[in-house]
């Protein structure tokens, strides 16, 4: 298979997709204006799905356009637009103490980490799946269906304190987003 | 403050700077006083109350939860060029300032320069969409301060002219508030059954639109032969388009959600504002000046003042769809009862002679160049009079010196005088609903701004 | 061999040869000249008939029947000043118009216009591209268009494009979870994400085609939900030309605003082609025992269905005002989601067996009481004694509740 032949189209496919991650995730953070790095982050997304193209899972790929980058970043764009907060940023103001050292450390921390996992296994190639314990995913149709009954059956627990969650966090958002006011006694209607 | 935004507001004084009606224009909050926010926000001033106090506005809002949208001079909708100031919570109008005088011409001042016989051709184009109204409204005034009475059958004429200019008028308005809430086809409807009209103007004045047809002392022509015909088509058609209308947009429910319940007004507040018309009608108060103060036949003829409950948008819209329908059926009662006669006054001393006369008689011929030059003069005195357009009341206040052009005249517009309900109105609804707001207050720039 | 590609069309079953590589570019170029073309009608079409409708004549200049008018004004735009706004974000505001442009052409890819053909040998689908995601890159791709109507309002620094943006976005994430539920009970019943398999299942009689045997509430509520995806009236508020001038597009000119036009119109073909082939069997339809015709049918039953459906998008142009955004959102949230949400559970119960969809399609029920009560509680508290005020303070209804300040009881 792909990630065990290292066929040339999928050397060529693998670099592309990671020089489109990696180009925007730089972007991301280096863009001043919000709104272009919305764009960049798009691009890092549609990166990944790329990749996953490449690793025979359309069907995460798919989602993963239609969630990230049709839903999720059309929402950080909305705010960036609603709010007007579109301006340019000044870098060298710093709104909280001691965020940048700290953001360094997490970075530092993260990267070792996964440097760490890669030099230990090699999950990373796709050859050893989380989902189907460890056999190779199927690929079309039928990557789906393995998806799913691994999200129903082995991992339903977690699926369903995601779904809890969500919607925890929807009826936070409403009530957050309230603003109750009701008419007072002696108030003129305006 | 950073950098960028100072920027920003060099720029925007560089904008104003050009661009800027001055005191006219939608303020920031901190820069306005709060009886000016008051207005904005749709305060009326009623008998013994405020309706609403300025000082309990939110004055604290801060400018950048806001934006402040121009509307026109130039947008689709305005209806001419209205130019609205508002100040939006994203798609909400909290504020609303209508900016006017983008179309004044002085229409008011030339008339002072005109001799009465020529006044007819300068308050046709005010308000153009219901010119016939206007040259009424007019003549009434310059006939009262004359002291003249016009032959009964120009007394029926302006009347039926005068309803067919309501029912064209109405069409307009039903046409463009379609186009406003995207029913492009009802545009189209509205302008195709105006042209019936038009043509008919047409017809009978040689002009469709600003007619110079009612005139001091009479009308210009008499009817043209066979008009009965014309207009018994023109009614059977255009009743029989209403009910189309009805199917296209009355009993649409897109249509229905869009103007039921939008920008509403009580009649407490439209009688504050000295608004008239449909507007004030909608609200139920049944003041119609054909009904409460007849003028020429309209107290012999039968018809029903149409009024709203609500006050809400969709009342103005079904109060213009049944005029519609009463103007057809005056217009059918102006056939049957049309009497004969002569269609003008025949004191030589307003109207000018036949053209076939001025090449038998002397007189005929001094009469006709002492009109067309000097005009005839009227006596001293000055003179309110009011007929029901279709907007509302259009008043005409003149005062003479004794000379042949008057000394002052002034049009109250209808138009002019219900825009003042705009910024109660829109308070409240989105940017949507400004838009239908606009439409169904109807105003007309030409006649606003004068 | 790649098996992505065996997955998604016999043509690669036997490897990739000179002759396959050109079927596919064969395919891709007819496609996009078949799509080019449509447009082209399509825009004639629409002016023609909505022109037949309010009683006006329509184009009538160029060609016969006016059919080079939409050639005539694409030379025109591309001979007009290509303005940018002082304001605008120059490299968004010119990378616009290609987001809106792209995802149209994309999602037409995966449209079955036609049954199998052979060339030279192999069997062909009509189709440029079955990939095993299927009818999720049209979903995805719908999900990328808003980004160019986003970008192009935001980026022209202008207060108009920038209100339709904001609405832009706000309507397409509304109405893509409706449009994706509705997608989910038509792949509940395929069993397979291709585009291909869709229209396989539907094949056979009228019966089977997904608009029947789904009940017609899928398709009324996909039909609804994509005619606010395309912005087409009565759903147009994010061009709205009578309230925000122009929408997105206003500052555009020239070429850009071209494009921007033909990717509407392009949008709309592909919409209507895509809704053939979730609930009208695609290009299935009777096909004659003739062996020589057998490929020309199906690709003409398709073209029919999709132009029933392109003209029932001008038909509602014609007929119908537009929303109001808020009224829109309500459509899409109160009435649309929880719809599809409700029918997506009764039929999933059928699929089991008819005991699970009785209890479903009760629990439905209940649950659809459950939420009109809920909507009869949140409207007293719109109108109510306890009421929560509108944060903006819409005025109420003179009648219902009437301002006291003049009464003295305050």
């Amino acid at each position: 298979m792909i990630a065990t032949s290292y066929a040339v189209p999928s050397i060529i496919v693998f670099v592309g997709a990671a020089i489109i991650i990696i180009v925007g995730a730089l972007g991301v953070i280096t863009f001043k204006n919000p709104v272009h790095c919305a764009l960049s982050l798009i691009m890092t997304l549609f990166g990944v799905a790329i990749a996953f193209i490449a690793q025979q899972a359309d069907f995460l790929a798919a989602v993963q356009i239609i969630v990230y980058a049709g839903a999720i970043v059309v929402l950080f764009l909305f705010v960036i637009m609603f709010l007007g907060v579109d301006r340019t940023d000044h870098v060298h103001v710093e709104p909280l103490v001691a965020q940048r050292p700290l953001a360094a450390l997490g970075v530092v921390i993260t990267l070792g980490g996964l440097v760490a996992l890669m030099a230990q296994s090699h999950w990373v190639t796709g050859v050893m799946s989380a989902s189907t314990d460890g056999k190779p995913l199927e690929s079309g149709t039928a990557n789906v269906h393995q998806l799913g009954t691994s999200v129903f059956t082995t991992y339903l627990f977690a699926f369903e304190a995601t779904a809890a969650l969500l919607v925890i966090a929807v009826v936070g958002a409403v009530l957050l987003a309230r603003r109750e006011r009701t008419l007072q006694a002696d108030e003129v209607e305006v | 403050m950073s950098e960028p935004t100072v920027r920003a507001i060099e720029r925007l004084d560089l904008l104003t700077a050009e661009t800027s009606e001055g005191a006219q224009e939608l303020q920031r909050r901190e820069f306005t006083k709060p009886s000016e926010l008051g207005r904005e926000i749709g305060a009326v001033l009623l008998a013994n109350d405020l309706h609403i106090d300025p000082t309990q506005v939110d004055l604290e809002r801060r400018d950048d939860e806001t934006m402040i949208i121009n509307m026109g001079p130039s947008h689709p909708s305005t209806h001419g060029v209205l130019r609205l100031m508002l100040e939006l919570d994203g798609e909400y109008v909290l504020r609303c300032k209508p900016v006017i005088g983008y179309l004044h011409t002085g229409m008011e001042k030339t008339g002072e320069e005109l001799s009465y016989i020529q006044g007819a051709t300068n308050v046709t184009r005010m308000d153009y969409l219901s010119p016939v109204i206007n040259e009424l409204n007019y003549s009434l005034a310059v006939e009262k301060l004359l002291g003249i009475e016009v032959p009964e059958r120009a007394v029926w004429i302006r009347m039926l002219m005068s309803e067919l200019n309501r029912v064209s008028s109405h069409l307009v308005w039903m046409a463009t508030n379609g186009m406003d809430l995207g029913s492009t086809s009802m545009m189209i409807y509205g302008l195709r059954e105006r042209e019936l009209i038009l043509a008919f103007f047409e017809k009978t004045a040689g002009l469709r639109m600003n007619l110079n047809f009612v005139r001091p002392g009479g009308v210009a022509a008499d009817l043209p032969d066979g008009w009965q015909d014309d207009v018994q088509v023109i009614c059977d058609t255009i009743l029989e388009r209403t009910y189309e209308y009805d199917q296209l947009l009355t009993g649409q429910p897109i249509f229905r959600q869009r103007m039921i319940g939008v920008a509403p007004i009580t009649a407490e507040e439209a009688l504050a504002l000295s608004v008239t018309g449909p507007v004030l009608r909608s609200t139920g108060v049944p003041w119609d000046l054909r009904r409460t103060m007849p003028y020429l036949a309209y107290d012999k003829v039968e018809f029903d003042v149409i009024v709203g409950t609500y006050g809400d948008n969709f009342d103005r819209y079904s109060i213009r769809l049944n005029e519609i329908r009463e103007s057809i059926r005056i217009v059918r009662q102006c056939v049957d009862m049309m009497p004969r006669g002569d269609y003008r006054s025949q004191d030589p001393k307003v109207t000018p002679p036949p053209r076939a006369r001025i090449g038998e008689s002397m007189e005929a011929l001094i009469h006709h160049f002492k009109l067309f030059t000097e005009g005839f003069h009227v006596p001293v005195g000055e003179v309110y009079s009011a007929v029901e357009s279709p907007r509302g009341e259009i008043g005409c206040y003149i005062v003479s010196d004794g000379g042949a052009k008057p000394y002052r005249l002034h049009v109250r517009g209808p138009s002019f005088v219900n825009l003042q309900a705009i910024a109660l109105l829109m308070r409240g609804g989105s940017v949507s609903d400004a838009i239908t707001t606009i439409s169904t207050i109807d105003p007309v720039l030409g006649e606003v701004d004068r | 061999m790649n098996p992505l590609l065996a997955l998604s069309d016999p043509l690669f079953d036997h490897g990739v040869t000179g002759v396959i590589i050109l079927i596919v570019l064969i395919k891709i170029v007819v496609g996009f000249g078949a799509l080019m073309n449509a447009v082209i009608l399509m825009i004639w079409f629409e002016r023609k008939a909505i022109s037949d409708m309010q009683s006006r004549i329509g184009p009538q200049r160029w060609g016969p029947f006016g059919l080079l008018q939409t050639m005539a004004d694409g030379l025109k735009l591309m001979g007009k000043e290509d303005l940018i706004p002082a304001e605008a974000d120059r490299f968004v505001f010119k990378l616009a118009p290609f987001l809106v442009v792209i995802p149209a052409f994309i999602t037409f890819a995966i449209v079955p216009i036609g049954g199998t053909m052979h060339i030279a040998g192999h069997v062909v689908q009509l189709q440029m591209a079955n990939p095993p995601m299927g009818i999720l890159l049209m979903l995805a791709m719908s999900g990328i268009s808003v980004y160019g109507v986003m970008l192009a309002g935001w980026s022209s620094g202008s207060k108009y494009p920038l209100l339709s943006s904001v609405r832009a976005s706000a309507q397409m994430i509304s109405y893509e979870a409706a449009l994706g539920m509705t997608i989910v009970i038509v792949i509940l019943v395929t069993g397979s994400l291709t585009t291909h398999d869709i229209v396989l299942s539907q094949g056979g009689n009228i019966l089977h085609w997904n608009l029947i045997r789904l009940g017609l509430v899928p398709f009324a509520i996909f039909l609804i939900a994509i005619t606010a995806e395309l912005n087409r009236p009565p759903f147009d508020v994010v061009e709205a030309e009578s309230e925000l001038v122009g929408g997105f597009h206003t500052e555009y000119s020239s070429f850009r605003f071209a494009i921007f036009f033909l990717a509407e119109f392009m949008n709309t073909i592909t919409m209507s082609a895509v809704m053939v082939t979730l609930f009208f069997g695609g290009p299935a339809g009777w096909v004659p025992p003739v062996a020589h015709l057998k490929w020309i049918f199906p690709i003409l039953w398709f073209l029919i269905k999709t132009t029933i459906f392109c003209f029932c998008y001008i038909w509602f142009r014609a007929a119908l005002p537009r929303f109001r955004y808020d009224q829109l959102m309500d459509l899409g949230w109160k009435r649309l989601i929880p719809l599809s949400l409700g029918w997506m559970l009764i039929v999933a119960g059928f699929l089991i067996s008819w005991r699970w969809g009785l209890l479903m399609g009760s629990v439905v029920i209940f649950a659809w009481l459950v939420l009109t009560r809920a909507f009869e509680l949140g409207k007293t508290r719109e109108s109510g004694p306890e009421r929560v005020l509108p944060t903006i303070g819409q005025r109420p209804i003179p009648g219902s509740v009437i301002r006291k300040m003049s009464e003295g009881d305050s």
